[in-house]
Formats: C-alpha cells, structure tokens, sequence
C-alpha cells in the first residue's frame, strides 16, 4: 500500500513501535512527523499503517469585518509572500492571499484601511516578465479607477525592482502605488513581512502619489524605508535592508510600530499626477555587463534586437575592441545606451578617448541611470517612440526621477 | 516535611532528565562563526526585532508561545566581531557542523543507541527572545539507548544553544548557535538520589569524549517530575549537580501541598467566580509605595481560600507567588494578597474596608493588583485562571529553578504545534559505514581505575586526574615516557600552585610542561625547581631559558668538586661526629645547589665523598 500525506503510520525502529504520521518521502526513506512534533527519516519498509484517527476538527473561525469607515486599498498579489501559514502536521507553508486570510494573520492592517485582494498571476519573482509587468499595470489600473485610494502589490524580491520601475514608466498615479516583499519567509516567527505590509498599509493612506518600494530600512525592526521605483537596488541576497536608494535618499519612511509616514520635499504628493496607462513595452531588449578581455563577438548575438544597454566600466566604457561591433548594431537599428557598473555616479563618455569613439559609433549616454532601470525604460520608450531623435530625448529625459536631471539638453 | 519520612517509591515519583551540554567545536552547528562566548561589554553592535507566531491551518498556536505573545514585545541583541548574519537571522543558516554531529553520534554509541539512517532538522518554535528566527534549530540523532542497566536513554539530538539573556529583554547572540546535544532519558528515576546519580553518570560520559566545554552554564540539566495524582511538570535549567537532587525533593513537597490544598478546597466548598473590582478608591490615602503609584487597583475575592494563599508549598513559595508567576506574564510587579496583609505599607483598616466592600468573608482571601487598566486586567484573569487550577491540583508547567533549589512558574508545557521542518537545510545521511567507524572512547571512571592499577597512581590522584581538564596533557606525558606518578603530581599539583598564586595555566602551553618534565627526568634539573621554572614559563620564557635561570645546569662533575671541597674543608668535624656528620654537611652542600640538581643525586656523591674520609 503506498502512503500518502497525512496517513496515520506506526513506525517499528530502534526496537520501538511508534506512533507517527507519514509525511513524504526523501529518497529511499520516508519522512514521518512522531507525536513529539519531530520529524524523522527511515526506510519505508518499516512504516505500517494504522487505524486512521477520525479527522481533528477545525475550530470555527470567526468571520473579520471590515471596517468601512477606513480608506479602502487594494492589495495585488503576485507571488510573494504577504502572509502565510505553517502546516505543523505536515510543515507545508501556504501563502494566503484573500483579506480575510492576510487580516487573520496581520491584525494591525484591519486599524489601519479596508481592502480589497487580487492576485492575477502567481509565480516566482524570477519568472516575472514584461507581459507580467503589462498585465499589472493594467490591474493597478483598473483598482485606482474604481476607487482605491493606494495600491500595495506582493512580490518576491529577487526582481521586485523591475517589476516597480516597469510600473513607474507605464503608469501616471494619483495614488501610491507600494511594492512590498519579505527578505525572509513568512514562516519564521522574525520574518520581516508583517513590519513591511503594516507600513506599506500606512503608505497606502499617505500623502504619497508615485511608485514605491517599501521594505526595511535597516536590520531592525524600527523603520521602513520608501525607495522610489527608479532609484533603487537590491544590495544583499538575504538582509532584511536589502533594498538601497542609490544617488538619493528615500522618498520617505515609516515608523514602526507608530506608523507615521514622513515624505521628502521632492515625493510627489497625491493627485499630483493624473490617472493615464500607457503599457506598450519593447521586449527585444538586453543588457549586458562589460568585463576586462570580453569577446567582441558576443555583440553579434544582439543583432536584430530593438535595443542594448551596456552596463560599462567607470565613466562608462568598454574595451577598444568592441566599438566596431557596437557601432555595427547602431547601424542596423539598435539603441544602445551606456550605463556604469560604478552604479553611483553618472556617465561622461567625453573625458576619454574611448568614450568619444563610443560617441561616435552612435552610443547614448545613459547619465545617472542604473543599468536595470535603463533596460526597462528602454523597453517603454520603444515602445512607445520609433523616430531615432524621440528616443534619444526620451532616454535622456527624466521621466519618473530615474536621471537626476534631462540630459538632452546637453546635445 | 522531613526527608526520612518521604517514601517516594509509594509516591510514585517519576522523574526523566533532559540534558543539554555544550560541544567543544571550532564552529558553531549552522554557521561559521567561531563557538565561543563573550563579555557583553565587547558587543560591537545591536538589532532590535518583535517576534510573532504565525497560526498553523489548524488554527492552532502553540499555548506557550502563544503565552510568550501576549506582550508585544521589542527585543535587543547585541552582536559582536565574532558573531556573523546568521545569528541575527539575516541569512540562511550554513549545513549542519559535521564536528558535532560527529560527536553526538559517539556519545550515542557509548549510550547502546540506534541511529536515525538520515538526519532531518526542525525549527521549534522559541518566541521568548532567546532566538533571534524566532525557533531553536534541532535534529534528533538517535533513539533508544540504555545506561547503568536501568535507565533508558529515549532520544538525543543536536541543536542550537540559545542567546544569554543580559537583562530583561536585553540578549546576546554570541552563546547563539553554538552545538548542544539533548540526551533525554525515560521516566526512570522514583527517588532524588537517582536522579542526582543518573546526572552525574550521563555528565561524566559526556566528558569521557573530550569534546564538551566545560565550566559554568555548558551543561543545564531540566528535570521531569511527577507522583501519583500529580502532573508533568518540568523544572528547566539546574546547573549545579549537586543541587538536583534538592529540586526533586522541593517538586514533590510543592505537589504535595498542591494536593493538599486541593482536597480542602473542596472540603472548604470554595468558589472562584471571576469577578473583578475596581478598588483604586479603597486606597487613596495609602502609605503602600506600590499602591500609592498605580494608576488602577483591581480586586478579586476568592472565596473560601483564606490561609490557603499563604501557605508554603516549598521553602520560601506559596500558592500565592505561583499566582503572581502568573500575573507577571502581563507585566505587572506581583499581587498582594489578604494572607500576607497587612504589609508593605497596607495598614490593617485598608484590608478590613478592601474586604467589606468586596464583600469577602474571614474564610475568603481578597487578590489585588495594581498597575495600569490594561495590566492588571490581564493580571486579574491570569490569577483567577490559576486559582480555579487549584481544585485540579497541579498544573502541567514549564518551571525554572530559582536559588536554593524552588521554583517559579515559566509557561505552559510546550506541545507538539511547535514542532515544523527547517526548508533551509538539507538532511544528512549517516550510513552504517560511517556509524561502523565511530570509535567510542574510554569512560573517565574505566580510566581513573586504569591509572591505579597500571600507572601506581593512588585511586585519589588517579580520579582527579582523569576527571582533569588537563587530563590530555597526562596522557600526552605518559606516552612521551615521562613516569606517570610524577607527570600526575606536576600537572595536578603544579599548576595548582600556579594558579593559587594568580599565575593562569593558560599561559604555559603544554609543550613547556612536557619540556620541563622531560628535563627534570633526565637530572638535569631538580623536581623542587619545577615550580619556580613553571612560574617563569608563563612569563613568557622559554623552559631552557626558565631552567638555566631558574636552576642553571649543575652536573654530577661539578657536584663531586664541590662536595671534596666542603668535606675537605670539614674534615675534624666529619671525623669527629662520624656517619652523623651527613645531615649537617648535606644541608650546606644543598643550600648552595638547591633546585639545580635532584637531592637524590647529592646524597649519593656526598656519601661516597664521606665513605673516602670515614
């Protein structure tokens, strides 16, 4: 008889009979959880099964409220993990995804709005793409037209921050749109997912009227930190402030447990902007990263995409070598922009030689831009402009606060 | 409740152990950090976090750490230049430490133990603060071993040592993460001698391996205990050995006097009706310094329990301080209660109109607490939760020891809810191999008897130097060839003196002690002088340095030319006083080559030099 999940199994080892339940299986052996709560592993030869115990009943829940008297959000999920619970039987976490299940788990946010909870996809941050970002936008959308005072979307970090710009260039918001995720699970007593949606709700009812990155301001639990969506990166692989504005400060930040939001003079405050969707996207686009001796061929392997951003070394270099197959692209079409690996800083490719070659093979400036961010607002403006001369400005324009200052000008 | 009297057989004491005892790793068991711990004044930096339990689909929290929540608490650690991410969970943990899992496996070996064929880590759930995730990391190893013919060893596991809490909600992550086994026994100990024997059995295999941290606070024994018609109740953290069996006579007394106070209760036809009071009025113009800064006061009669609050269970604890215990989860200070009034202030015409207006009678005991609206309402209901516990008898409780050997109550027992698997870490195989090629090593009492019977130790000497954390250093000596009774003596004796004298061991590496024994068995410097070059060896000195400044080399050619020219100088003197002249002329030859040659070799020379004369 094969076991399934869950199935009551007495477990004969070590000269003892004992009681457990089947969990499943870890190559030859089987995983059984024993009545002392621990899990162990032995060949499944020795699990027999017996009497089932009838079914533990669910306690009754008792059914949340909203209250309709608060603002009313709309929390989007796409994957990541807002609120989740732990199978102790079987140890499985589950993420939860209606209100009702995210106000069980996080009390607080019931004080602060009402809401409303949508998940139009579910997958894992690293498998998020442009068609993703579209159909968000046009989520987020729909929400804010029909009445949501703030928009809070759930997204694996891994690659929240071009999920976050995508939206910034795609969409003009009324409302704050607040991008939150957790640096570690839902599971764990000290996840950092309850502190991140309790301020992303408080942002929600603030002031605030762009697109935000909301998430830990340091390792502990006092602040969160408001990135704007242009601006920001991923600096750790597991820190809870993973996330870092780069060449500015935050926009704002959250106090915790007070819940007090505080904006800088340049946020861009509620109704600033008006509602507008403009969600064409360029996908034949790349990036690539400049290292010392890169193979002038890889070039090759862009041609025919609409456009390149080069993340390049310093000011916004490559090797000498590579121009040639550079310039060949902007022959045939591409749009390549240069960016720094340096990330702060901008680039100026009139100090060097090899920076007014570039120039001259028909390379754009990228200024203060960060590599990821100019690849997704490349894909929006060639998606939306075809004139050489549009794109040009466009890129060299600030849009959403992802340049510090328009560059054309300067041509 | 005098000892002799208690027949604990007919009681039905059962008490397990449970014993958790640092391993001597280089690293700690889920990360690379070095595993040792700090002064907390070295801490170089501090996080802050709330911890909160997410319920299971069962709906289910764990009691006690549902119990821990009811505070939202913000604690702090402190961290420093040896602690790293994972301590302060902003990192995924590293792979189980084979070193001590290595260990753990050995011991459950020397336990008659069956291993588990793959080795599978859980989180179970810690939300007091110790644990920064918010669970202690633990993976059981082994199952179903016996000791001494009686005892059976149920399970051992390898886990995670939590952090050391430096005041209130104040902890420190650098005990954090370093190895512990869990050895956990049966119920089968029924008296308080055996479980102080069982302790010290399973403490002496685990220092048989020579790889446990020794001193104050690596090894906490937590005792189970019950007898008949009484509960489960585990008293946590007792670190002296010589303390337990104390605890376990303190246990029965309390259950027993729970009993007791039970089946009056009962005869008493007492009632807990859970009403509470508002009695902030009663004590306006009070002299009571608690009383006098509260905000609120509130009240609670429990009726027919006069007496019985303030009777003792064990030395120096009433019923009323395990409802204090309870009250405290809330954050307030304790309770007063009208078998101790008045007190603390509380004059006597205070308690008899708290009474009247509360309408309690002289069979009735009246509880107040005192604090803000919202704690001690909190309080009232842990109290008067308890206090209708006490027509059960004796709650099943998670208790910590306090001074003496009593106890206070921690939490509830904690249940299996609190149990789930660790996704980041994989399981580990043990094949029957690996489990095959486990050398189990010497017990330290095998060892002692050896020492006497093949080393002439004496059995004294013999024990205290296997039982030695120097014992390595012996066993290194013996086998360089160095005579055990001697090694014995200059490592048990020496370094005591060392030490007495304020000079730390730790100074001398063992490759100076061996050095100098060698020295000093070869003649070429006196046992007396060990001492003085030991002491210049922890200064810092080389042993050859330490001995030719100490003790510069004397050789026997030497020694003989001296000797002709004392006796020489003495000749009447010698002649006339014959073989009794040695006593006298040895001490002058000494006082000039005292720790430079062995006192053996000088008697010797000096009576040959007399046999020439006499």
């Amino acid at each position: 008889m094969t076991l399934n999940n869950s199935d009551p199994i007495t477990v004969k080892f070590a000269g003892l009979d004992m009681n457990g339940i089947f969990i499943s299986r870890s190559g030859e052996n089987a995983v059984v959880k024993l009545s002392s709560g621990y899990n162990i592993c032995v060949p499944e030869s020795l699990c027999i099964p017996r009497e089932a115990a009838l079914p533990l009943e669910k306690p009754a829940t008792v059914p949340l409220t909203q209250d309709a008297n608060l603002p009313l959000l709309s929390i989007i999920s796409t994957g990541g993990t807002i609120a989740s619970t732990v199978d102790y039987r079987t140890g499985a976490v589950s993420s939860k995804f209606t209100a009702e299940d995210i106000l069980r788990n996080i009390p607080e946010l019931a004080k602060i709005a009402r809401y409303h909870t949508l998940q139009p996809f579910q997958v894992l941050s690293e498998n998020m793409n442009p068609a993703m970002w579209q159909e968000l936008a046009r989520t987020i959308y729909d929400e804010i037209s029909k009445g949501a005072k703030g928009i809070i979307v759930t997204h694996g970090t891994d690659t929240l921050l071009y999920s976050a710009a995508a939206i910034s260039f795609m969409l003009d918001t009324p409302v704050p749109v607040i991008f939150v995720g957790a640096q570690r699970s839902a599971d764990r007593p000290s996840s950092d997912n309850a502190m991140n949606a309790i301020c992303s709700a408080q942002t929600g009812i603030s002031e605030l009227g762009e697109v935000v990155i909301c998430m830990h301001a340091n390792e502990s639990d006092t602040t969160c930190s408001l990135h704007r969506a242009t601006r920001v990166r991923k600096n750790h692989t597991s820190r809870r402030d993973a996330f870092q504005s780069i060449g500015r400060e935050p926009v704002g930040s959250v106090a915790y447990p007070e819940g007090t939001v505080v904006l800088a003079n340049d946020a861009i405050r509620r109704d600033e902007q008006t509602l507008r969707l403009s969600d064409n996207l360029e996908r034949h686009c790349g990036l690539i990263h400049y290292y010392p001796g890169m193979d002038p061929a890889i070039f090759d392997a862009y041609k025919g995409y609409k456009g390149l951003v080069i993340a390049g070394t310093g000011l916004g270099h490559v090797g000498t070598d590579c121009i040639p197959k550079i310039a060949d692209l902007v022959g045939d079409g591409t749009t390549v922009i240069m960016t720094s690996q340096c990330l702060a800083g901008g680039v100026c490719d009139r100090v060097y030689e090899t920076g007014r070659d570039l120039l001259t093979a028909g390379v754009i400036e990228g200024g203060t831009m960060l590599p990821e961010i100019a690849l997704v607002k490349l894909m929006w403006v060639l998606g939306n402009a075809t004139r050489r001369e549009d794109i040009r400005r466009l890129m060299q324009t600030n849009l959403k606060g992802e340049l510090a200052f328009d560059l054309w000008r300067n041509i | 409740m005098e000892e002799h009297i208690m027949d604990y057989e007919a009681l039905g004491l059962k008490a397990g152990l449970e014993i958790h005892q640092q391993l001597n790793t280089k690293e700690k068991l889920f990360s690379h950090s070095p595993s040792f711990v700090r002064d907390t004044a070295e801490h170089n930096g501090e996080v802050s976090r709330y911890l909160r339990v997410a319920t299971s689909e069962m709906g289910d929290v764990d009691r006690a750490a549902k119990e821990e929540l009811m505070n939202n608490r913000l604690f702090t650690y402190y961290t420093y230049d040896t602690t790293g991410l994972v301590e302060i969970d902003e990192e995924p943990p590293a792979p189980l430490n084979p070193d001590a899992l290595s260990i753990v496996l050995t011991l459950a070996k020397m336990f008659n133990m069956t291993p588990l064929p793959e080795i599978c880590t859980m989180r179970k759930m810690v939300v007091d603060g110790s644990a920064t995730s918010g669970f202690q990391r633990t993976s059981l190893v082994a199952l179903n071993g016996s000791i001494l013919n009686s005892c059976r060893i149920e399970t051992v596991a390898v886990e995670e040592e939590a952090c050391q809490r430096v005041e209130g909600t104040i902890f420190s992550v650098d005990r954090l993460g370093i190895p512990l086994i869990e050895i956990t026994t049966s119920p089968c100990m029924k008296t308080p001698d055996e479980v102080h024997d069982v302790a010290q059995y399973i403490g002496m295999t685990l220092r048989s391996t020579g790889r446990v941290k020794r001193g104050l606070g690596t090894i906490r024994q937590d005792v189970n205990i019950s007898i008949r018609d009484g509960a489960r109740v585990e008293i946590k953290g007792v670190q002296e050995l010589d303390l337990i069996a104390e605890v376990v006579r303190r246990e029965v007394q309390r259950q027993l006097s729970l009993l007791a106070i039970r089946d009056e209760l009962t005869a008493r036809n007492a009632l807990v009706n859970g009403e509470v009071y508002d009695v902030t009025a009663v004590f306006a113009k009070t002299k009571s310094q608690v009383l006098k800064k509260a905000k609120v006061i509130l009240g609670t009669v429990l009726h027919g329990f006069a007496g019985l609050v303030g009777m003792e269970i064990q030395p120096d604890r009433r019923l009323g301080s395990e409802m204090s215990d309870y009250a405290k989860k809330c954050g307030v200070g304790g309770l007063f209660h009208t078998d101790e009034l008045p007190a603390y202030g509380v004059t006597e015409e205070e308690v008899r109109i708290l009474k009247e207006t509360l309408g309690a009678g002289r069979e009735d005991a009246v509880i107040i607490v005192a604090a803000t609206e919202q704690k001690c309402r909190c309080a009232m209901q842990m109290i008067i939760r308890r206090a209708k516990m006490a027509f059960e008898g004796i709650p099943e409780e998670t208790r910590k020891m306090l001074e003496g050997g009593s106890t206070a109550y921690m939490r509830p027992l904690p249940g299996a809810d609190r149990m789930y698997p660790e996704t980041d870490i994989l399981s580990v195989p043990v094949s029957e191999e690996y489990w095959n090629s486990i050398a189990t090593p010497e017990l330290l009492t095998v060892k002692a008897e050896r020492f006497v019977s093949e080393y002439g130790l004496d059995p004294g000497m013999a024990h205290q130097m296997a039982f030695s954390e120097k014992l390595p250093l012996f066993e290194r000596a013996v086998s360089e060839g160095i005579r055990p009774v001697f090694a014995a003596r200059t490592i048990l004796a020496s370094l005591k003196e060392l030490s007495r004298a304020g000079i730390s061991e730790d100074n001398i590496p063992d490759d100076s002690v061996i050095a100098v024994m060698k020295t000093i068995e070869a003649g070429n410097a006196a046992k007396e002088a060990v001492l003085e070059i030991l002491t210049e060896c922890a200064k810092g000195m080389s042993v050859s340095d330490a001995v030719s400044r100490v003790a510069p080399a004397f050789s026997r050619e030497e020694l003989q030319d001296l000797v002709h020219t004392i006796v020489s100088d003495r000749v009447e003197f010698i002649r006339s006083r014959g073989k009794a002249a040695l006593g006298p002329v040895m001490g002058i030859v000494m006082n000039e080559v005292r720790g430079r040659i062995d006192g053996k070799v000088v008697s010797e020379v000096l009576d040959d030099e007399l046999g020439r004369i006499l």
